[in-house]
């Protein structure tokens, strides 16, 4: 690391400046940007299976229409985030192939079940707020083509959000039995959200912070989460199963320490659900393979 | 065999066209049924260009060998020119003329 290119390349991302894909760039750089974006696609791909297995169940037929146009869309933003991968030197196959095998990585939360409607709509709400930050993060991402595509992918969350919100607040104004489905969600769904921002690692030790791939450390992203949705959970009446969680005079967010064990294992591929989604999507990349085929060949 | 299609997007009728993204297609016709879908399904663009990557001659080196900055607002720097204009004539305030 070294030589002096690369020392004028780190100047230039820390000092704020965009690289594009032409750009030279050192291969520290391109791997970890391939590594981290490479991630991203992958959650997004498998972030559609635990509302998928709702789209038949879903109460209303609004609902499910509005489920559907969510899968679309975050199957989009994988399309689009493999593209940026793509163009970094690692072709989407390759991608595809590293995630079904269980090399590549994707987002803790992904990894557990949607065991009632409750669950469908916290993490439309919740789950969707903790990656919008750190999606709203990436827009300052000195990999300039993947910070657009964040754009894009940021307006079409916001829709996500609020659909969100808005199947939590139609059982939180239902029945006793439906307020419950959504208690009961947020006890299963608060350690992993908890978790979803990763390790308290100081931002000035995060490789991806040192690169400008993130803007943000973990431990930011997870105040700011805690500031946004903890007030909005407790007005609605439901209650958040930490007993240590309390906002300081300061304005710090306190609260018991995550279970990092558990993330470890579950973005390992040890979740409750990792090996059957994974199963799943490896099925489905194998009975289409025809039709990338016949496509190619047009 | 895929071509990478650069997409650009106009927003609203009369704005500039801004790039928003790739497609690889085998085929334009593919490019623009996914283009569509991925850059236009919600109503958000006016028109879309798809420009296959090879067609753009990208320029980025800007030769400046004789200093040409008489020609730009940053050419000129007056503050303290103006500073000593106005002390010469005199220090009257512009509200006393």
């Amino acid at each position: 690391m070294a030589d002096a290119r690369t020392d004028e390349f780190i100047e230039y991302v820390q000092g704020g400046g965009p690289v594009e894909v032409d750009d030279w760039m050192p291969e520290q750089y391109r791997a970890r940007a391939i590594k981290f974006i490479e991630m991203h696609g992958n959650s997004e791909l498998m972030g559609v299976l635990p509302e998928r297995e709702w789209i038949l169940r879903a109460p209303t037929l609004q609902r499910k229409l509005a489920l559907t146009a969510k899968v679309q869309d975050e199957v989009g933003h994988a399309q689009l985030i493999y593209r940026v991968v793509e163009d970094l030197g690692k072709p989407r196959e390759e991608s595809l192939r590293d995630l079904v095998s269980g090399k590549a990585k994707f987002h803790n939360v992904f990894h557990y079940e949607t065991r009632t409607w409750g669950d469908v709509g916290v993490i439309a709400w919740l789950v969707d707020a903790a990656a919008i930050i750190s999606q709203k993060a990436l827009l300052k991402c000195s990999y300039a083509p993947y910070a657009r595509i964040m754009k894009k992918i940021c307006w079409e969350e916001s829709f996500h959000i609020l659909h969100g919100r808005d199947v939590i607040l139609a059982l939180v104004t239902g029945t006793d039995e439906q307020r419950e489905l959504v208690q009961e969600a947020v006890n299963r769904w608060w350690g992993p959200l908890m978790q979803f921002h990763g390790t308290k690692i100081p931002p000035e030790d995060d490789p991806m912070v040192f690169w400008r791939i993130k803007s943000q450390g973990n431990e930011e992203a997870r105040q700011q989460f805690l500031e946004g949705y903890v007030p909005q959970i407790w007005e609605l009446g439901l209650t958040v199963p930490d007993p240590e969680l309390r906002r300081r005079d300061d304005g710090v967010w306190e609260y018991t320490e995550p279970d990092w064990d558990e993330l470890m294992s579950v973005v390992t591929g040890h979740g409750p659900r990792s090996a059957a989604r994974l199963a799943l999507r490896r099925r489905f990349l194998e009975q289409e393979g025809w039709v990338r085929e016949a496509v190619l060949a047009a | 065999m895929t071509t990478v299609f650069e997409v650009f997007r106009q927003e609203r009728k009369g704005q500039a066209f801004a790039h928003a993204g790739s497609v690889v297609a085998p085929t334009v016709e593919f490019a623009e049924a996914w283009a569509r879908e991925q850059y236009g399904r919600r109503g958000e663009s006016e028109a879309l260009w798809l420009v296959p990557r090879d067609a753009v001659h990208p320029v980025t080196d800007w030769a400046d060998e004789f200093d040409l900055k008489y020609r730009r607002v940053d050419g000129y720097s007056i503050k303290a020119r103006l500073k000593e204009a106005r002390e010469r004539a005199g220090g009257t305030s512009a509200g006393a003329r």
